[in-house]
């Protein structure tokens, strides 16, 4: 980024005279330095203030006693991150996000990519239904949880699906309060179905729109099907696309908080069960206890763990795809 | 894609595509339904076992009273959540788009350690730094205000990032020209390369406005008091905690949405073109 040709100085006139003005200053060749944090240092005193200074000092905070307070004096090393590690119920929020990712990020990747294809091959209505898709993008992990929690799977007989099964004679079924079988994860993993395939949709398309329809050409006239082309084409030429939007929902999974906490919660308690990490340090750091010794050496503890995914991730899809 | 086959298999293939799509958009569709069918019933109907295609009565008034309701201050986080979205995202596009300018076109010997240590903080989710966020807004004593809201806000490494990725590619031809006329750096950004950005601001601008509406964790953890409620802390109050006139709730999550559908019908092709360059980091 260090080989622009612009620094071409109009007026060096200026800074001839024994102290030029600040405006003079700043036009002079010398002082493209201060250009550049004109520009970026907003920016960066920013990025200072709150987020790095927050990391560090939180990293400091995991390493004593703090309840309550930013300026702890307790010193207990290691202390938090040895209770967190033993901590049943973190382990456990790490467990959920395991089975959350298991099953969200195939599904979400699937569909979307199945959508984009569909609405790809599509020439009639194709902005209608691209459209359609793409709308949940629109709305909130709030309102989803409202319509998931209070209409659809609303457990009494007015709820959508409960209305359903009625028409079939069924039961009404209690889908979020029922361990066993645990239908809450059908609740959890549709809303964000719902309101992300067509995010990811809208990425597959691009990529799509990107392959030249030449390589299609030339396998039709090579005689291959559909499916060869779909297999020896499509697929290989949407590889880059497809490590990014992995990788993009591996990330989000992991940060899963809104529609846990808006479909699950109820009168300030979190049942024990389908908690994933963010909600459990939320509970940690900012409920009650205001426990941020803790609740920090937590935030390390998955940030480490983040950081080791994506990095396992690089290894098995290398970013430099065919592009 | 462009090849035309008219063959019978690929009649039945067209068939069988556009009925998997209807069936798929109604189940998209269905979602939206269901929030407009129970904006516009009344409680009553709302609860009762039977099941109601469309309102049996029309209850339009529960729009003027989730406005008139003093337990649920609606007005009030609306203007929150304009205030909060308008300001972080005209913040963004100036405070990223400088940065992203300097980055790309100001010769400085540590340009590229910036870079590294702007983009190092993309690695970073921004969730896991919510507790120490909190616990640097709190010692600030902005827990509950519109400053706590909007101002960690406003510093989006990606948006730089991209920010950066766009003026690269930008013609320098003509930022040449301003140069020759003497406008310098600042009057180079603001007068040539500005008013030729307008596309690529609208992408970042718009998904940065829908992220900031949707917002849901940090304006929990500090919108604590109700005058600092966003439209989104409001509904999740009533749904998580209070127990509430469920229509109303309804009413007042489709007037929460309204904005950005209107966003999604006037702004789609802007928010596509955002969608795709931050999904891809600028490819």
């Amino acid at each position: 980024m260090t080989t622009s040709s612009l620094p071409v100085d109009p007026s060096p006139a200026t800074a001839a005279t024994a102290r030029p003005s600040l405006g003079a200053r700043l036009r002079g060749r010398q002082n493209q330095n201060q250009w550049f944090w004109v520009f970026v240092g907003p920016f960066v005193l920013g990025l200072v203030i709150f987020i790095y200074i927050p990391i560090i000092w939180s990293i400091y905070l995991s390493f004593f006693e703090s309840y309550n307070t930013v300026t702890p004096t307790k010193f207990v090393g290691a202390g938090n991150y040895l209770d967190m590690l033993k901590d049943e119920s973190f382990r456990s929020s790490l467990g959920t996000f395991i089975v959350f990712a298991l099953f969200i990020v195939p599904t979400t990747f699937a569909l979307s990519l199945l959508t984009a294809i569909l609405v790809a091959r599509t020439r009639v209505m194709q902005a209608f239904f691209r459209s359609v898709f793409f709308l949940p993008t629109a709305c909130s992990y709030v309102v989803a949880a409202l319509i998931w929690k209070m209409s659809i799977f609303a457990g009494v007989r007015s709820g959508a699906a409960n209305a359903m099964l009625g028409l079939f004679g069924a039961d009404s079924i209690p889908w979020l309060s029922l361990t066993k079988p645990p239908w809450y994860w059908l609740v959890i993993v549709s809303a964000r179905l719902w309101l992300q395939v067509g995010f990811y949709m809208i990425l597959f398309l691009a990529a799509l729109q990107r392959i030249s329809t030449t390589l299609y050409e030339a396998a039709a006239i090579d005689g291959a099907s559909r499916w060869q082309a779909f297999r020896y084409i499509t697929l290989p030429q949407l590889r880059p696309t497809s490590a990014a939007v992995l990788l993009l929902l591996l990330i989000n999974a992991f940060q899963a908080f809104d529609e846990f906490y808006n479909i699950l919660a109820s009168f300030g308690t979190y049942p024990p069960y389908a908690r994933p990490p963010l909600v459990y340090l939320y509970y940690v750091a900012l409920g009650q206890g205001q426990d941020f010794g803790h609740g920090s050496a937590g935030a390390v503890i998955l940030t480490l763990v983040i950081a080791l995914a994506a990095v396992v991730f690089n290894r098995f899809f290398s970013f430099r795809g065919e592009d | 894609m462009a090849i035309v086959d008219n063959s019978r298999g690929a009649k039945v293939g067209a068939t069988a595509r556009y009925s998997a799509l209807i069936l798929a958009a109604l189940l998209f569709l269905l979602p939206f339904y269901l929030l407009l069918r129970n904006a516009l019933m009344s409680e009553n109907d709302l609860g009762s076992p039977k099941w109601h295609w469309l309102p049996p009565t029309w209850e339009w008034g529960n729009f003027s009273a989730i406005f008139n309701d003093p337990a649920l201050p609606m007005t009030r986080s609306l203007l929150n959540s304009i205030a909060i979205s308008v300001f972080q995202t005209a913040g963004v596009l100036v405070i990223s788009g400088l940065a992203g300018y300097g980055l790309a076109r100001i010769p400085y010997r540590w340009s590229n350690a910036v870079f590294y240590l702007i983009t190092a903080t993309l690695l970073i989710p921004a969730a896991v730094t919510f507790v120490p966020s909190f616990v640097l807004v709190s010692s600030l004593g902005w827990i509950s205000t519109l400053r706590g809201l909007i101002i960690p806000g406003l510093f989006q490494a990606l948006a730089t990032f991209l920010f950066r990725q766009f003026f690269l590619g930008f013609p320098k031809e003509i930022e040449e020209a301003a140069f020759l006329d003497g406008l310098g750096y600042w009057g180079t950004f603001w007068r040539v390369v500005v008013p030729n950005s307008f596309g690529f601001a609208a992408a970042i601008g718009t998904i940065t406005f829908i992220g900031s509406w949707n917002a849901f964790l940090w304006p929990l953890v500090i919108g604590r008091d109700q005058t600092t409620w966003t439209v989104q802390i409001a509904l999740s109050t009533f749904l998580t905690a209070q127990s509430v006139n469920l229509s109303q709730l309804f009413a007042a999550a489709l007037v929460a949405i309204a904005p950005l559908l209107l966003m999604f019908l006037f702004l789609q092709r802007w928010i596509v073109e955002g969608v795709e360059r931050t999904g891809m980091g600028g490819d």
